[in-house]
């Protein structure tokens, strides 16, 4: 009763627009509207970027079409809500987004205070800096007493002041509120240096008037592993985010593609076997289709598939697996086993 | 309505219709329905909260801040700083830019404003332009064109502009030399201080002297030599006595910047131009309306008693004007310290961009940040009201 | 006698020359004299004026015109080092970019609903300030009532599927509503029949607009994520205005009222609201509302700085409608009595109508600020005019050095344009009305 007198009230004017997601599990939410809602960046390229059509693509919406995939098998079943920095926490919280899968750091208060959850890290990411190769400068060591852009309300603001004291070194923040806009600033001079994730400097410099005339430096400042982010106490939804990724994972230990995934359900390999679905029943487990795993790879690919198409050789950004190749080959990326 | 009022003189009336009986039922209603829609509010909020796990409470502001802030009046650093004293900073610094831009839109806007009634066509068209140009144009857009337009043509440090007496102008800003007090100073501001009180009594005995003779003095000149005069020689005197009261910290060159000095960020250059001639341009048309009110026959009158142009404008017109103008006026200057929030946009740390903007996206409090940036707003304008009422009622009274 | 010219010491004692005996000549070269260089001071000033006039309007007209750039596909148009000669405003970019500008991502085979929406609210908006027009009573239920329930549909798609107990509840809902009518009219003993009215009618109005909602009428849903560029601008000055008016004026009766506790609400919320400046009322809305509202319903992003905006000009509107009811001469009220007419009869019949026709600058005024005002919308998030601008300012393909500028001037143009023509309109608007008042 409480509920419809407040519905009643906040009705007229908000209510047109309300979209009703409910308190029940995700999942049945997600069955019961057609499609998936996922919380993706503004515009970041190579991570979640709206092409001139309106049609997402980046690593991070990758993840939201493969879960798709995996509930719908079709992975165009998601609806993009671009969110700044400072609004996607509570849009997660709010219910007004599924899962949220834009570039943002698992850190413990995030995990603990919000009311959130990181099921999974999709991608190693650290903080770096870019300056104009006119300054000459070589190492973020030589920075002292620079003017850097950053975008407000992230960890890179928090990571940048802990660098500068450590090192003792002074510095001048400029701080906007979107990332559009810090990167204008950099780019018209404003600062001597630009501030974010790695990937996103090398993101970002695409969008330079002069890509080449900007060098990332070598430093690494902090440790940003990234993830999609789900609301705390819906395990079930955490699961399902989680061993999407594991399945991409999976599927490049063991050679399984887009391609040649419908040969590789006649393996004997156990292990495909068990990822493909033909043993086990690890897809109903979680709430989906035995086949869940075999329609993220059909319709969105493995891992190193990914990878290679948004952010690595395969695309403008060309950034090396480095810490996100497999463990077998150097890297982080260990693919839970699913049996 | 034949019905209501055949039924009005009947004896038998319902209690349903006495005004007092209705009013009291209405009242209850809304009373009901309001405290309904807060009692809704905050369980919900509660409710929101605790299934979050969003923290609450004031607590937060002794924590440390963590993260810098380019412009401070007071010392701030990440590591022992926090959110409190984040949001001072961010308070003084909207404080600044509106103190600031408010004398300037005040001057800027009363010449514009008597440039629109000039006799000289010209000034008087280009005027107009002026104010319907900026009047409608949204100011954020204004900002946005303000902070490129500055930022545009700055050279990079390294070429920085030098314009002698240890000014210097780049993409960072404006440097000046810093000055530095040493412990004599108290002689200098004492001497400014005796030169106000001077000045003061100077200009209340040459008023009785003009109105018990009609001598004139030359206020203005003697006001320049006793606010800055005395200060000026008493700073003479000492430094010529070897105790150098006041020195100047000069910026340097460094790496990639001046050192030292003080700094005027572009940003703030930015928001206090787009603010002062956006908000000049609503003064003017308060200041055309208030001059307009002012009858005719004065500005003859004054003419007939030998004042030159000036002189009415100054002596006759602008004081009477003010009675109309200072109430419009007062909610211009409220208007510019709200709009000095858009700092956001560009990125100068005003309360909006420091407290709203990051320590809420640090915090995740967004209601206690909330009321408390609403909570400094409001009081801004109630007091400044309050304020302006006090002299609105002074200027008033004259009236008789 | 002497102490008297003591007292008139401003009095010159002697003549002054006459005057020389005005200038009769006409031409441009006696009105330059007479309005440019009528002494020192004015031709100081005029050539002042001049010079500024010198120094910046060659070049904006320059950079605007002679230099601009009109056609072209990508950055290379707009360098001057590709372009091979120097480079004013880039026009081409925003050529390339209209259709982002005036409809966001809003799907391309989806745009004439939003042309559609452009064309209703312009029908609305004329029959409304056109003072002639014919029905303006019509007009307002039009603008107040179906001209958003059909941009509703148009743009979002409609097609809102309520279960079969929703319909069983609102039959319910609307029996109880006119049977509760009915008993009201009748412990009253008044008119069943106007009770009756008013309760169908309103039960109408809500089943109508439901229905219309609920209808499948084929058009493909478009989430509000897509909307962008003017479409935005104009709806959340729309929303701004159609919100705000009823609400203002309900607002302005409530500070009237002689119902102390009215009144008290009406003020703090008035104050309150004029006391903080927009930009944290958007925040306020984006952060706060979905805290306050129950765990499972969340506002669409869009509709949140909608109930902002809405709330905002409510309170500013409310001053305006108050100035009109002020000026009210006391007559009016007291001729509205003794014809027996009850409160709500008074106000719509005798005062509102008066009140709100004299307020029409003011609230002219109020809706110019509301539409500036809708930039800042683009702080929080939400993708209109400026927003789209700020985005595309930024494309690689088209990173050029006068892009920023180009942008800006494009939306200071459209602002300009629209908020220079309703200040025109307010305008003539009061001096019709100074007119009225003469005679």
């Amino acid at each position: 009763m409480k509920k419809a007198l407040v519905s009643i009230a906040f009705g007229l004017t908000a209510s047109l627009f309300a979209t009703g997601a409910s308190a029940q599990a995700t999942l049945n939410s997600v069955k019961q509207k057609g499609f998936l809602t996922c919380g993706s960046n503004t515009g970041l390229a190579g991570f979640g970027v709206p092409d001139a059509q309106g049609n997402w693509t980046g690593l991070d919406v990758d993840l939201c079409r493969a879960i798709a995939a995996a509930i719908f098998d079709d992975p165009t079943k998601v609806r993009y809500i671009p969110l700044a920095a400072k609004d996607r926490f509570t849009a997660l919280q709010s219910g007004e987004v599924d899962v949220l899968s834009r570039n943002s750091t698992h850190t413990m208060s995030r995990d603990t205070q919000l009311g959130l959850d990181f099921p999974t890290i999709n991608y190693y990411d650290g903080q770096g800096f870019m300056v104009r190769k006119s300054l000459g400068v070589s190492s973020a060591k030589e920075l002292d007493g620079a003017s850097i852009c950053t975008q407000q309300g992230t960890t890179t603001e928090l990571n940048l002041a802990d660098y500068f004291r450590a090192n003792n070194m002074k510095y001048e923040v400029v701080a906007f509120a979107t990332s559009d806009e810090t990167f204008k600033a950099y780019d018209s001079g404003r600062c001597d240096a630009f501030t974010t994730d790695a990937s996103g400097l090398y993101a970002e410099r695409l969008r330079a008037s002069a890509p080449d005339d900007h060098v990332v430096l070598p430093e690494i400042i902090s440790k940003e592993p990234l993830g999609p982010a789900v609301r705390h106490g819906d395990d079930q939804w955490a699961d399902i985010v989680r061993w999407t990724h594991n399945a991409m994972l999976n599927a490049e230990e063991l050679g399984v593609t887009k391609a040649n995934v419908d040969q590789m359900k006649t393996s004997e390999n156990p292990e495909i076997k068990r990822l493909l679905g033909s043993e086990g029943k690890f897809g109903e487990a979680i709430g989906l289709t035995n086949d869940w795993a075999y329609r993220i790879i059909k319709n969105v690919g493995n891992y190193g598939e990914i990878f290679e198409a948004n952010v690595g050789e395969g695309s403008r950004l060309k950034i090396k697996r480095g810490q996100n190749a497999l463990w077998t080959k150097g890297g982080l990326q260990y693919g839970i086993p699913i049996r | 309505m034949q019905t209501a009022v055949s039924q009005a003189p009947s004896p038998k009336r319902s209690f349903l219709y006495d005004p007092n009986v209705r009013g009291i039922f209405y009242q209850v209603l809304l009373v009901a329905i309001v405290s309904y829609l807060f009692y809704a509010a905050a369980t919900n909020a509660i409710d929101n909260l605790q299934r979050a796990r969003i923290a609450s409470g004031f607590g937060f502001l002794e924590n440390t801040a963590g993260f810098d802030i380019s412009q401070t009046l007071i010392t701030f650093s990440a590591a022992g700083s926090t959110y409190g004293e984040a949001f001072v900073v961010g308070l003084l610094n909207t404080l600044v830019v509106s103190a600031i831009g408010i004398v300037f839109a005040t001057i800027l806007g009363f010449i514009v404003g008597i440039a629109r009634l000039s006799s000289n066509w010209m000034v008087a068209k280009v005027s107009m332009v002026y104010v319907e140009l900026l009047r409608n144009i949204p100011l954020l857009l204004q900002l946005l064109f303000w902070y490129i337009a500055v930022l545009g043509p700055l050279p990079q440090p390294r070429n920085s502009v030098e314009m002698g007496a240890g000014f210097f102008l780049n993409s960072r800003g404006l440097f000046m030399p810093r000055p530095l007090y040493a412990s004599d100073v108290w002689v200098v501001f004492a001497a400014l201080a005796v030169g106000i009180v001077a000045t003061a009594v100077f200009r209340y005995w040459a008023r009785k002297q003009q109105e018990a003779t009609g001598r004139q003095y030359p206020v203005g000149l003697v006001t320049l030599a006793l606010v800055l005069g005395l200060p000026v020689a008493a700073w003479v005197v000492l430094a010529l006595a070897g105790a150098n009261p006041i020195s100047f910290e000069m910026p340097q060159k460094g790496t990639f910047n001046l050192q030292g000095g003080m700094q005027v960020l572009p940003e703030f250059v930015a928001l206090l131009l787009g603010l002062t001639t956006y908000t000049a341009a609503f003064i003017a048309e308060v200041v055309r309306a208030g001059i307009l009110a002012v009858s005719k026959g004065q500005t003859e009158a004054a003419g007939s008693l030998g004042l030159k142009p000036g002189q009415t404008l100054r002596l006759v017109v602008i004081p009477q004007a003010m009675r109309v103008i200072i109430p419009p006026l007062t909610s211009q200057y409220l208007n510019l310290t709200k709009n000095s929030s858009l700092a956001v946009a560009i990125g100068y740390p005003d309360l909006v961009q420091v407290f709203m903007g990051t320590v809420l996206n640090q915090t995740g409090q967004a209601i206690e940040v909330v009321v408390i940036t609403m909570g400094v707003y409001l009081t801004i304008s109630l007091v400044t009201s309050f304020f302006m009422n006090i002299y609105n009622r002074r200027v008033a009274i004259v009236e008789r | 006698m002497s102490t008297t010219v003591d007292m008139f010491r401003y009095v010159r004692d002697e003549n002054v020359e006459a005057s020389p005996p005005p200038n009769l000549a006409r031409g441009p070269i006696a009105w330059m004299r007479e309005n440019l260089f009528s002494g020192p001071f004015n031709t100081i000033l005029t050539l002042v004026v001049l010079y500024l006039l010198y120094v910046s309007i060659p070049p904006l007209v320059e950079f605007l015109f002679i230099n601009a750039v009109w056609t072209g596909a990508d950055r290379d148009a707009c360098r001057a080092e590709t372009a091979g000669h120097p480079v004013g405003a880039c026009w081409a970019f925003v050529i390339d970019k209209i259709n982002y500008f005036v409809y966001g991502s809003y799907p391309a085979t989806e745009r004439w609903r939003v042309d559609g929406f452009f064309a209703l609210l312009a029908i609305g908006v004329v029959w409304l300030l056109w003072l002639r027009a014919p029905r303006r009573d019509l007009g307002a239920v039009y603008f107040f009532w179906l001209f958003p329930l059909l941009s509703y549909i148009l743009l979002t798609g409609g097609n809102w599927d309520f279960r079969d107990s929703f319909w069983i509840g609102f039959i319910v809902f609307s029996i109880l509503l006119v049977a509760g009518i009915a008993l009201a009219a009748r412990a009253l003993k008044t008119s069943m029949r106007a009770g009756l009215i008013v309760g169908i009618g309103i039960v109408a109005v809500i089943g109508i607009t439901l229905a219309l909602v609920e209808i499948d009428w084929g058009l493909e849903h478009v989430p509000t994520a897509l909307w962008g560029g003017i479409l935005v601008t104009l709806l959340v000055a729309t929303v701004g205005i159609v919100f705000s008016l009823p609400f203002g004026i309900l607002l302005a009766l409530g500070r009237r009222s002689k119902l102390p506790v009215v009144r008290l609400a009406s003020v703090i919320f008035i104050e309150f609201v004029r006391g903080v400046p927009l930009i944290t009322v958007l925040i306020m809305a984006n952060t706060m509302l979905p805290l306050f509202l129950p765990g499972d319903m969340t506002v669409d992003r869009l509709a949140r700085p909608l109930v902002g905006v809405a709330f905002f000009a409510s309170a500013y509107m409310a001053e305006v409608v108050r100035g009109g009811l002020q000026a009210m001469p006391k007559g009016q009220y007291e001729g509205a009595m003794s014809l027996g007419l009850n409160y709500p009869q008074m106000m719509i019949l005798i005062i509102l109508p008066q009140a709100l026709r004299i307020v029409i600058p003011g609230i002219v005024n109020t809706f110019i600020g509301l539409f500036k005002d809708t930039s800042l919308v683009a702080i929080v998030g939400i993708f209109d005019l400026v927003k789209t601008i700020e985005a595309s300012r930024i494309d690689p393909n088209w990173a050029a050095p006068t892009i920023s500028y180009t942008g800006y001037a494009f939306a200071a143009f459209f602002y300009f344009i629209f908020c220079w023509g309703m200040s025109r309109y307010s305008l003539g608007v009061e001096r019709r009305l100074a007119a009225g008042q003469r005679h």
